[in-house]
């Protein structure tokens, strides 16, 4: 089995084959990166740009270890502000990078679609590092593999998201990759933060925290966004943290071996306490760990596509 | 030279003709309808056999962008597309740069229509000075330069006193104030429509309640100044129910929806395409059959186009940055005849709602061929296949939803005043 | 199109025990000596090796599982990419003596990209390699060490090694169109 497609834009158009596939292969590439030299030379020769129009260290990181590690040549490009601040469509950005030959265009931008844009025009093969609200497949990705590593199976699983779902893109991907695995999957949260009619994408929504986690195999902590204060989605952070900071008694709601998850950055206090954030049952470090072998699968299948 | 348009169906609602008749045009003016009027060598024969031979359409709500925006469109292309979409008359939305809020930009519009246009332009003026919803315009003046009503489209007046004295004030000048019915506030920075779909993209949503509440205020007001109030662009289900009450409880609204409203619904933003952002957003399968229903049982007057032409550039963007609306001139008749067809209205309400109702509520003598009537006229040949190809739109707004759709029904003939000015 | 079985379970058992003797024999005992086996066939000729050399010499030689995927030379060019499975060398290479274990030796590609990957886990003190088959057809400056059986084939022929691990009965096929 192979993955036939150019561009990874998000998990909503995957099946379940293909997401096991990516899973499977990520094992491989995890032993990869458990070596003395963790190299190979796969990708030799290719070109891997990082087009970031937003800040993010971890994910662009994470993306040019993974490349790295398969040898190709990465260029990074950090553009500040969307296109019309700087006068230059998104489309001429990319095409001009595409006119340096880049096989590969990693991009995070904070409009939704954004990669659907570049994928659409350019012959490069397109991943979407995060788009606005949207989706952040390899994020995704990346936690269902290690909760399929923890736990043996994602099948049958409960999984509780807390937080910013409306404004998260990993809550999104997370959303359609676990019920398309056969988890369960709840979200919780205040009104404002719950994205309209979520019930239809097949999860359940809690306002309670405590309800959600309740017999949980897995909490998934999201970020609190803390540009989302003083527009009335909550009052205060004070009060956010009060109903919805995973604490340890929260915690002890879930099963006894739940796991904990973070994307990262953690706002310690707010969404998550320090002590669960630091436990036994947290597994932040890991998802780390777990998202270079998972992006490492993703270009090495993409690049198998044909289409580059 | 007369023109003589042969044995097509005359659908003409406002004098209840539905027949297969000549019609002789003589002098810029509809001389004689009847059966079998002879060929004159003084007269250009137009065959209409199969075709349907209607009053002039009306469009009470284009965009012309001239002045300011000429990179997205013209008066003469505006012009040019009303001519090829079957409209001889629209009415084109004050928000220019300048904004039409002064007798001189206003008789710039129309001095510019009269050597450029290829159809009739009437001017909607400002409610407010600049759109910018503080201080009411000069009225008296704009009536006096020529706009035949008052609008902030695209930018609603948000205060609600304001309104009430726009509202008053215009009424002593018997202009409809044409309400773009959306709380601002309430739309935050939305995108689309708020449901099930804006969560699946990861897009801002525009709850229904954003319309909703902004027809609910302005028809209270209609019933306070007893103003005529026109809600333009009708796309929720909540706002053809506020419009039916008020209409049964008397108030002077009548209102309109846009071809797109009527087959489209938010799911064809799937894939950010950027042509299917506009304002209000496409809603959802339940709202278009009530906007559906609203039309076929008279709540909604008028099929309008907001025909809103942008730069190809613009569109081109994320979707978040690029602008609201799209074109709609010149694939209006055939989405109409679509309606017809899947039986919503019949044609003569078709013809009713585009010619007949839009002449009547601008307080025009138009949309009826009565004989003397000025000879505005639209041949439609309700059989003609085509698909739609944005680079041959005439306007130059490319922004259509409907690209690559095949479509029925296409205009073979325009006439304004007895002059043929589009010919298919 | 012709089809021949040209090694049967007992013919493959003799070319192993051969192969493990002239293992022994080569390299003056075990000591110092690891297996390594390309996937898939080669693992499991690996293990039957290693199996053998027990019952000769009374010691245990490991084996570890190299799989080349990501060391191919043709992975740029071929459209559809091979499945990618975990290479597993439980063992330090550095100052060992590898015996590489394949089933088929073709064109030599498999095994220019087993030693590269084998030489970025550590420097052996030597690489050997064994083969079940040896088809020709070199396209690289390789030769095996320890060979079951040389088989002339034309480039067209496909060579299908079988064995009881996958499920079937030992044999080695010869396709000829």
């Amino acid at each position: 089995m192979e993955l036939k497609r150019k561009d990874l834009l998000d998990i909503k158009g995957l099946d379940q084959e293909e997401i096991q596939l990516i899973l499977d292969t990520a094992e491989s590439f995890k032993e990869v990166t458990g070596r003395e030299i963790k190299k190979v030379p796969t990708l030799r020769g290719k070109t891997v740009v990082n087009l970031f129009f937003e800040p993010s260290t971890r994910t662009r990181t994470s993306f040019e270890i993974a490349a790295k590690r398969l040898s190709a040549d990465v260029i990074n490009f950090s553009v500040s502000g969307s296109s019309v601040s700087k006068g230059e469509t998104l489309l001429d950005t990319a095409r001009n990078i595409e006119a340096m030959r880049a096989d590969f265009i990693i991009i995070r931008h904070p409009a939704s679609g954004a990669p659907h844009i570049l994928a659409r025009n350019l012959r490069s093969s397109v991943i979407n590092a995060g788009d606005g609200l949207h989706e952040h497949p390899t994020q995704a990705l990346l936690d269902m593999f290690t909760i399929r590593e923890r736990k043996g199976k994602i099948e049958g699983l409960t999984v509780a998201i807390i937080g910013d779902i409306a404004h998260s893109r990993v809550a999104r991907s997370n959303i359609y990759g676990l019920t398309r695995m056969g988890a369960r999957v709840r979200v919780a949260g205040p009104p404002a933060l719950i994205p309209a009619e979520v019930e239809t994408l097949g999860v359940s929504v809690f306002y309670d925290m405590e309800e959600a986690l309740s017999g949980a195999d897995v909490i998934m902590v999201l970020r609190i966004q803390l540009e989302r204060q003083g527009k009335n989605y909550f009052p205060t952070l004070r009060e956010f943290a009060r109903l919805y900071c995973l604490t340890q008694e929260r915690a002890g709601h879930a099963k006894g071996d739940a796991m904990i998850m973070h994307p990262g950055p953690v706002n310690r206090g707010i969404e998550i306490s320090p002590e669960v954030a630091d436990g036994l049952s947290s597994v932040i470090l890991e998802q780390v760990t777990n998202g270079v072998a998972v992006r490492m699968a993703v270009l090495y299948l993409l690049s198998g596509s044909g289409e580059i | 030279m007369n023109l003589l348009i042969k044995n097509g169906r005359i659908v003409d609602p406002v004098n209840h003709v539905d027949q297969v008749a000549d019609l002789l045009i003589a002098d810029g003016k509809v001389r004689q309808i009847a059966q079998e009027i002879p060929v004159t060598p003084d007269a250009e024969a137009i065959d209409a056999t199969g075709q349907w031979v209607v009053p002039g359409l009306i469009d009470v709500h284009t965009h012309l962008r001239e002045p300011g925006f000429e990179y997205k469109e013209t008066i003469r292309t505006g012009t040019m597309a009303a001519a090829a979409g079957g409209f001889t008359t629209i009415c084109c939305m004050p928000n220019t740069k300048p904004v039409n809020d002064s007798q001189a930009v206003t008789e710039f519009i129309l001095r510019k229509a009269a050597t450029e246009g290829m159809v009739n332009v009437l001017p909607v003026g400002a409610i407010t000075k600049g759109c910018q919803g503080e201080e009411i315009t000069e009225m008296g003046d704009l009536r006096e330069a020529g706009c035949i009503a008052v609008s902030d489209d695209g930018r609603p007046v948000m205060n609600s006193a304001v309104m009430r004295r726009a509202m008053e004030y215009a009424s002593m000048f018997h202009l409809p104030v044409i309400s773009h019915c959306e709380d601002t506030n309430l739309a935050e920075e939305g995108v689309m429509n708020e449901g099930r779909v804006s969560t699946e993209l990861g897009l801002r949503g525009i709850p229904n309640a954003s319309e909703d509440v902004m027809a609910a205020r302005d028809i209270e007001l209609a019933a306070l100044t007893n103003a005529h109030l026109h809600i333009a662009h009708v796309s929720t289900q909540g706002s053809v129910e506020l419009i039916r009450r008020a209409k049964e409880e008397g108030i002077r609204v009548t209102a309109e929806t846009c071809p797109h409203y009527l087959v489209l619904t938010d799911e064809a933003v799937t894939g950010y395409n950027t042509n299917t952002k506009i304002k209000p957003p496409l809603r959802t399968l339940k709202d278009v059959e009530a906007v559906r229903k609203g039309l076929r049982e008279g709540v909604i007057d008028v099929i309008a186009t907001d025909h809103a032409p942008h730069a190809q550039v613009e569109k081109e963007m994320e979707f978040d940055s690029a602008p609201f609306g799209i074109t709609g001139l010149e694939t209006a008749v055939a989405i109409a005849l679509q309606l017809v067809d899947e039986g919503v209205l019949t044609v003569n309400e078709m013809v009713l709602k585009m010619s007949g109702k839009p002449a009547k509520l601008l307080n025009i003598d138009r949309g009826h061929l009565s004989v003397g009537a000025v000879a505005d006229i639209t041949v439609i040949d309700p059989r003609a296949t085509w698909v739609v190809d944005p680079p041959q739109l005439k306007s130059r707004g490319k922004n259509t939803p409907f690209e690559g759709w095949k479509m029925k029904g296409r205009v073979t003939h325009t006439i304004v005043g007895g002059k043929v000015v589009y010919k298919g | 199109m012709s089809e021949k079985v040209i090694m049967d379970p007992l013919g493959i058992g003799r070319a192993l025990s051969r192969i493990s003797h002239e293992i022994i024999e080569r390299n003056k005992g075990t000591e110092g000596l690891v297996l390594v086996g390309i996937r898939t066939c080669g693992i499991h000729l690996a293990r039957r090796i290693s199996e053998k050399i027990k019952e000769i010499e009374k010691s245990e030689v490991p084996v570890g599982i190299l799989d080349i995927t990501l060391y191919r030379d043709d992975l740029l060019t071929k459209k559809g990419h091979p499945a990618v499975r975990k290479t597993d060398i439980p063992f330090d290479l550095v100052g060992t003596v590898v015996v590489l274990v394949d089933d088929v030796l073709y064109t030599g590609r498999t095994i220019r990209a087993a030693m590269d990957e084998l030489m970025d886990f550590g420097r052996p003190a030597m690489i050997q390699l064994a083969v079940l088959i040896d088809r020709g057809h070199r396209e690289l400056p390789i030769r095996a060490d320890y060979v079951g059986k040389g088989v002339p084939t034309s480039k067209t022929a496909v060579i299908k090694v079988l064995l009881s691990e996958e499920g079937t009965e030992d044999r080695v096929i010869l396709r000829e169109d």
